[in-house]
């Protein structure tokens, strides 16, 4: 065991299930038995068709997130888990500002905030103007407190939606294997 | 093809995968089941049991001798919501079943309808798959899938939600398709040849090595490949509590139960251990107590059907992901015979000091009160070790476990995960159904005793034929026992006062005697063992007894108690 592994750090876990009702429960409560706060979680399809993606973070250590993954897969309508660090893989959150259009007219720097925070408008009215960001979560963020002034409304940020760094495509692998083994019988 | 009610299919599919006897309750979201059921009572027999609690442990009992899925229908909300503790009972232990829930009709679904509780939500971190079907062309496929999942791989509870429209609705019968695939779950992993090589090299350098078998070994029918190992490599085994009888008890190479209660030699030898092979086992926190001084010695193989075991509790220098009959077969051929006399020799010292310092003064104290050891290696004994041992949780479940012997396997039905308090009455109920041949022992505590007492009316219904040895101490003992040597003698609510435990039998119909002398026990046993149908020994035990050697919480394997004061050690 390596001695960093008992520090505790951010974890994404990306789980591939079968698309069946209570899919994203089951893997939910393994994170609520050990008691792990879940910072975020995203659901979606996958180019798999039939197949479910669940990206899941939380913080916690190497070993316990090995235990987790572990039990993930373990539930019966779940093809793969794996465990990654944010080295392994690209990832990216969006996040969304809703900040009243005349505060923001008030603001001389209004484009210079956008260009720098690499932020689009996606829609002004006279009431209010929204605001879009695509990023890690420490740049949202920044953004976020720079809006802060403004008399920000709303803020809402995605969970993470990844994709991996390693060149093998574990999860069509395994299905490949497992329909072979289902005609085998 | 014909046309059926989703109730009608049920019972077809059940009876097409080969169900012989269903273990239930009826109620209103069940109803249209237990109509359909009217018509098959030749073919599905029903047991009605008097809790829907009792279901799940005498399906579980059922399942533990036969090694095939208990089944148990029950109804929506209440009916549901009881049968709660035998679900996770059975997921810890390893247990394959079955259950059918009724629902409210699906339209309702959400509602807060009469009976209506989320029971896929609740029972889901409690069994191995849980679902819910709402229209009836779907109830074969899902039987056939919750057979499939609970029978295979590490077995466990399903449990099947059926709305009542799905219940009544039409469907087109077209066969039924047994379940053999599920992509995303395989029971049946290929053994990797590797690892196989791996474990071998380890064992053949072993010098002390230890076997260390458990449930899964029963689950898997190795207990021949087991024996096999241990013979060619002269290794001890010992037994975890659930995997107690997969190995006969006068094997030569039996060394005795591991774990809190277990035999000195397994456990306190467990850290002199070289390499340690672990068979279909958890080690879970009973067995290994402290785990940061646990087998420091040992080069762990560890051998399960369950990849999330790997590491869970123990680091295994190699694990074999698998059946444990399939990877001791593959195994048996690479191992070199060897035989490691002094090493065996230790385990003999272990036990002549426990033989004379803990088992000698329990199973034959000559005066005073009678002690549960004495009255279940009588027992045992009067059975020619060849019972079915069925336990309740607590004292008498260590009594049960450390004195009764078995010849034959599958000969253990005990709640070891979940130590639940009312398992034994409903699951030696369970066990006798699932093999009349044989006979079957219960040991309870007047307290478990009381937890499902009332299942006393199921065996009266279907003249069953179960040996009750009541342990009555008039006291919740093991909880006494932790007051005792942990909590300064404070009794806080263990002291019992019980009813006439001979006359509710009688109420019943049950023949039933109380012994209170040491002089009465041999006859009495005789009359229980003889009596055709049930009998209950009520057994005036002395309250002072405690259960013992014991390896205390936070303590290492090898720092027992042999009494309340006094640590082993082995004399060099």
């Amino acid at each position: 065991m390596n001695a960093n592994d008992n520090q505790e750090k951010l974890f994404t876990v990306s789980a591939f299930a079968e698309n069946a009702v209570g899919v994203l429960n089951q893997v939910s409560a393994i994170y609520t038995r050990r008691s792990i706060n879940i910072e975020s979680i995203t659901a979606s399809v996958t180019s798999i068709p039939g197949v479910s993606k669940f990206t899941i973070t939380c913080r916690s250590t190497r070993p316990v997130m090995e235990k987790v993954v572990r039990q993930i897969e373990k539930r019966i309508d779940v093809l793969r888990a794996f465990l990654y660090a944010d080295e392994d893989i690209v990832y990216q959150e969006v996040a969304l500002y809703k900040v009243p259009t005349e505060k923001l007219l008030e603001e001389k720097n209004l484009e210079w905030i956008i260009r720098k925070h690499s932020a689009r408008i996606l829609e002004i009215t006279p009431v209010y103007t929204v605001i879009e960001k695509t990023g890690h979560s420490d740049e949202t963020m920044a953004l976020f407190e720079a809006l802060k002034r403004y008399d920000l409304r709303q803020f809402a940020r995605s969970g993470r939606v990844t994709v991996t760094r390693d060149p093998n495509e574990y999860v069509t692998a395994f299905i490949e294997q497992r329909e072979k083994d289902r005609t085998k019988g | 093809m014909n046309q059926l009610t989703g109730a009608q299919a049920l019972i077809k599919s059940l009876i097409a995968e080969g169900t012989d006897l269903v273990f239930g309750y009826p109620g209103g979201a069940i109803m249209p089941v237990y109509d359909a059921l009217y018509d098959s009572q030749d073919e599905l027999p029903h047991i009605l049991v008097r809790h829907e609690q009792g279901a799940t442990h005498a399906a579980e009992g059922y399942a533990r001798v036969t090694r095939r899925p208990g089944v148990v229908i029950v109804t929506s909300g209440p009916g549901a919501t009881n049968i709660i503790t035998g679900l996770s009972d059975a997921l810890m232990d390893s247990t394959p079943m079955v259950v059918i829930t009724g629902q409210v009709a699906s339209g309702m679904l959400g509602s807060e309808a009469f009976q209506e509780t989320d029971v896929v939500a609740i029972t889901l971190p409690i069994t191995k798959w849980s679902t819910q079907i709402t229209r009836a062309q779907d109830i074969p496929a899902m039987v056939a899938r919750a057979f499939h999942i609970a029978s295979t791989g590490r077995p466990g509870p399903v449990v099947l939600d059926i709305a009542k429209d799905a219940q009544v609705g039409m469907m087109t019968w077209m066969g039924y398709e047994p379940c053999t695939f599920i992509r995303s779950y395989n029971p049946t992993p290929t053994i990797d040849e590797a690892k196989i090589q791996a474990a071998a090299d380890i064992i053949n350098e072993a010098k002390r090595p230890l076997i260390l078998a458990g449930h899964g070994v029963s689950i898997a029918g190795a207990e021949n490949e087991l024996r096999t190992l241990a013979e060619k490599i002269g290794a001890p085994v010992g037994a975890t509590l659930l995997g107690l009888s997969c190995i006969p008890s006068d094997h030569p190479l039996y060394v005795g139960m591991i774990g809190m209660h277990g035999n000195i030699a397994p456990n306190y030898l467990t850290n002199e251990a070289d390499v340690i092979i672990g068979v279909g086992l958890r080690f879970d926190d009973r067995v290994t107590s402290n785990l940061n001084s646990y087998a420091p010695d040992a080069r762990i193989v560890h051998i399960d059907i369950e990849a999330s075991e790997w590491g869970k509790n123990v680091d295994s220098e190699c694990f074999i992901h698998g059946d444990a009959h399939d990877a001791l077969k593959k195994l048996l051929p690479l191992i070199k015979i060897e035989s490691h006399p002094l090493w065996f020799d230790k385990f003999v010292a272990c036990h002549a000091i426990e033989q004379e310092q803990v088992i000698e003064t329990e199973v034959n104290p000559g005066h005073g009160q009678l002690k549960m050891g004495e009255v279940v290696s009588r027992v045992s004994a009067a059975t020619g070790d060849n019972a079915i041992v069925v336990t309740d949780v607590g004292q008498n479940q260590m009594f049960a476990a450390r004195y009764s012997r078995f010849n034959l396997p599958l000969s253990i039905v005990t709640s070891g995960g979940l130590g639940t308090m009312g398992f034994g009455l409903p699951a030696a109920i369970g066990a006798k159904i699932g093999r009349p041949d044989r006979q079957v022992v219960l040991y309870v505590g007047d307290g478990g005793l009381q937890m499902t007492i009332q299942e006393l009316g199921t065996i009266m219904q279907y003249g069953i034929d179960i040996k009750i040895v009541l342990l009555n101490n008039n006291f919740l003992g093991n909880v006494r026992q932790w007051q005792a040597m942990f909590f300064n003698n404070r009794f806080s609510q263990t002291p019992m006062l019980n009813p006439d435990f001979v006359a509710i039998a009688a109420a019943y119909g049950i023949a039933a005697e109380n012994v209170t002398e040491r002089s009465q026990l041999p006859a009495a046993i005789e009359r229980m063992l003889s009596h055709p149908g049930t009998y209950l020994l009520n057994v005036d035990i002395d309250a002072t007894d405690m259960i013992f050697p014991m390896i205390a919480p936070g303590r290492a394997v090898n720092e027992i108690l042999i009494n309340s004061s006094t640590y082993f050690s082995l004399p060099q």
